[in-house]
Parts: C-alpha cells; structure tokens; sequence
C-alpha cells in the first residue's frame, strides 16, 4: 500500500464536494423542509381551529333548534287557545241569536194572537148584536146599548 | 475468478494494487526488464514500479471512481433539492429529504454549536462514503475485467473501491483534520488554541507548577489530537479492505470445482448481506465522529473549565 499523491487528491476533492453540498444541495433542501414543516404546523392548527369552529356552530345549531321547537310549541299552544276562544264566541254568539230570534218569534206571535183576539172580539160582539137583535126582534138602537154590548164583549 | 496463468497470490496481489500513475525516473529497469532511458510519466505495471513512484503518483481508480461517486451524489442532491417544493414530496425528494433530515437531526445533536458548514459535510460523507462502500458489493471481477477489456490491457491494475486506499480514506480525514484545525483557531484564537493544548489535562492555576506541566500536556494534547484524523481514516479502511479482501478470497474458492462454485456462492451472499450492514455502518461512523470532532473543535475552553 503506497502513500502518494492520491492522498492530496482526494482531500481537495472531498473539500470540493463538501463546498457543494454546502451551497447548493444544504440550503434549499432545508429550506423547503422547514417551508413544509411550518406550513403542517399551520394546517394542524387551522384544523384545530376549525373542530373547534365546528363544534360551536354544532351547538348553537343545537340551540337555534331547540329555541326553534320551543316557539313552535308556543304558536301551536296559542293557535289552540285561539282556535278554543273563537269556538266559544261562536257558540255563545249562535246561542244568543237564537235567543233573540225565539223571543222576535214570541213577540211576533203574541201580537197574532191578540190581534186575533183582538179581531174574534169584534167578531163576537157583532155576532152577539146580530143574534140578540134576532132573539129581540125589536130594533134595538144599538147605539143606546153600545154599553152593554161593550161589556159583554169584554167578558168575552 | 483465477485464471489459469495465474496463482492465488498473484490473483490477490493484482487484486489489491491500485492503477497508479507516476514517473518512473531514468535507468529503471521495468516489468518486462526493458531499461528506461530517460525518466517518464506512465502507468505502473507492477506492485513494484508503484512502489518505486514514490509520493509523486496518483491513483487514477481511487480518484476516478470517488470523483464520480461523488458526482453522483452531488447530482441526485443538487436534483432533488433543485425540485423540491414545499407541497407534497415524492420520488427522488421524499428519499433526499430523509437522508438530509436523518443527518440534520444527528448534527443537531451532536453539535451544539453554530456553524453551517459541518451539517453539509456529514451529509456528503454520510452519502458519498457509502456510495464508495457501495462499491464492494459488486462481485470483485466485473469491473476489473470490464476495464481490462475495454483498456486491452488483461493485466490492467483497477480497484474499484475508493475507501479500501489508504490515500482515500486517509485524505479524507486529513481534510477533516485540516478543518478541524481551522475551527479550533477560529472559534479560540491562536492563544486559546495553544492553552488548550498546552495547559490540559493538568492544570494547577499555579504559573510556576503549570511551566513544568506544558511539555507532558503538550504530548499528551499532540498525541490525542492526531490521533483523530488517523483513526478516522484507518477504521474505514481497515474495515473496508477486510471486507474486500474477504470477498477476494472467496472469489478464489469460486474457480475450486463445482462445490467450491456452490459454496462459494452461498459465503459471496452471506458476505455481501452482512457487508451492507458493515458499509452503512462504517459511512454513518465517519459522519458521526467527524461532526464530533468538529464539536470538540469548537468546544471553548472557558467551557472546560466549568466542567470541572
């Protein structure tokens, strides 16, 4: 084994490689790595940030539907009692028109039935002149008796 | 596998020699016992005539192959980050992205300190150390003998393995080593780096005691400092040359008969599939120690003190 100028040569060369890898191998390999690194390490927080995002939107979704429900029921409750409220109006409404029609009804029909009292007296009272000016046979001035033929009447 | 000319011995030593290139100086007498007139630059033929380049010759295989490894790094990187993008990565990027982060993260770790350089340079050794491992997966021959016929030259010396040469595994921690060097005066000044040498392990905070001290600290600094770069580069290529000298000898057990050829085959996979493990292994060693190095390079010794 001969110790020569290979020993040199190899040292400049090994020199050389090194000032390569130094300048342009070294500094761009590492950059884009750490270039990487930096943008995984904001991805897994914008990731973070957006679970996070995630689960609050789920909550107050959960909130807005629960609210939602709630005003539901509510409307529902309140359009029952007003569907109630309006059944019940009816109701006494119908009843009262009833009532006024049966007593317009009364009335009407009390006013017939005097009017044809009123008519069957003086269709008495004739009838009774008529008969007992017959069973008289005398001329009766009916104006000298038109007292007694009105009580007569009246008594009807 | 051996060929017939050829025996065992010769087979691993013409497995082990290197392409080398050098100049032969005048009145050599060469392989094939003509005598050179005047001194030339040529390929050596021979362990011998390697041997007889001296320091003064280069090995064309070591380099070539390191250089075009090494390119080939720089290419799929310089792709892979020339593309990548923020978004979504796929394909090449994915796999560069994980090597780089893997390395980021070990430097990170181990090196506490600010400086842009060492991040890249474990990534390049990490990759291009284990790209020249690599190499010794593939079965010892085809290459070789690919190269020897296209050259036309069968007798053609071509490891193909940069990390089992010494020069390789040795430049590249002297490279370490210079900037390791550089760092430490750097980040202490010359003074800071010589206290650190002189005045550590032994320390008294008496100036009288500490003058007789500085020659045992200094040995002992001296010792532990080159210690590093020699380490470093002899580890890989022990390991390495083992490695490769293992799949060597069991090349040779190939050419032995037919059982030789079946077992043989069984020990060439066996080796290889433990062999990834050692070639990953000895690239992520390289890194690790070298960022380490750098760290204690940059290591201030205002913060030794504390330690204490």
């Amino acid at each position: 084994m001969n110790i020569n100028l290979t020993l040199i040569g190899q040292s400049i060369t090994f020199l050389a490689f090194v000032w390569f890898c130094w300048k342009f191998v070294w500094p761009p390999l590492l950059g884009v790595m750490k270039e990487r690194e930096q943008k995984i390490a904001t991805g897994l927080e914008e990731a973070e940030r957006a679970g996070k995002d995630l689960e609050l939107a789920q909550r107050k979704a959960a909130d807005q539907l629960k609210e939602a429900k709630e005003q539901a029921a509510e409307i529902i409750d309140g359009a029952n009692k007003r569907a109630n409220q309006i059944i019940d109006e009816a109701k006494q409404s119908a009843l009262a028109e009833g009532d006024r029609l049966k007593a317009a009804a009364k009335a009407e029909i009390e006013q017939e039935v005097n009017r044809a009292k009123e008519q069957l007296r003086a269709r008495v009272a004739e009838l009774s002149v008529a008969g007992a000016e017959k069973i008289l046979s005398i001329n009766i001035d009916a104006k000298a008796h038109d007292d007694l033929i009105d009580k007569l009447a009246a008594e009807l | 596998m051996a060929g017939e000319a050829q025996t065992a011995t010769e087979y691993i030593q013409h497995h082990l020699q290197n392409m080398a290139y050098g100049k032969l100086p005048a009145g050599y007498t060469r392989y094939d016992g003509t005598v050179l007139q005047e001194s030339t630059w040529t390929l050596a033929h021979s362990s011998q005539e390697a041997a007889d380049m001296g320091f003064w010759a280069v090995h064309i295989d070591t380099l070539g192959w390191s250089i075009v490894l090494g390119m080939l790094f720089c290419f799929l990187f310089a792709r892979g980050a020339k593309k990548a993008t923020s978004g979504v990565p796929s394909g090449l990027q994915s796999f560069v992205e994980m090597v780089t982060e893997f390395v980021d993260k070990l430097v990170k770790e181990t090196f506490p300190h600010r400086n842009s350089l060492v991040a890249p340079m474990a990534l390049t050794i990490f990759v291009w150390v284990f790209l020249m491992n690599l190499m010794d997966l593939i079965p010892v021959d085809w290459l070789p003998m690919a190269a020897a016929g296209i050259s036309g030259n069968p007798h053609l010396f071509f490891k193909v393995v940069p990390t089992t040469d010494l020069n390789a595994t040795l430049g590249m921690a002297l490279a370490v080593f210079a900037l390791m060097l550089i760092f430490s005066v750097k980040e202490k000044g010359p003074i800071g780096f010589l206290k650190e040498l002189t005045l550590h392990p032994f320390h008294s905070g008496k100036w009288y005691i500490d003058i007789f001290l500085i020659p045992f600290n200094f040995l002992l600094e001296a010792v532990s400092l080159l210690a590093k770069p020699v380490s470093l580069g002899l580890r890989l290529f022990g390991n390495l040359y083992a490695g490769e000298m293992i799949f060597i000898l069991i090349a040779i057990v190939f050419g032995v008969g037919v059982l030789g050829f079946i077992g043989a085959g069984f020990l060439q996979m066996g080796w290889a599939i433990f062999h990834i493990l050692v070639i990953t292994l000895q690239a992520f060693v390289f890194m690790v120690l070298t960022t380490v190095y750098m760290a204690m390079a940059h290591d201030r010794e205002e913060e030794h003190k504390n330690d204490h």
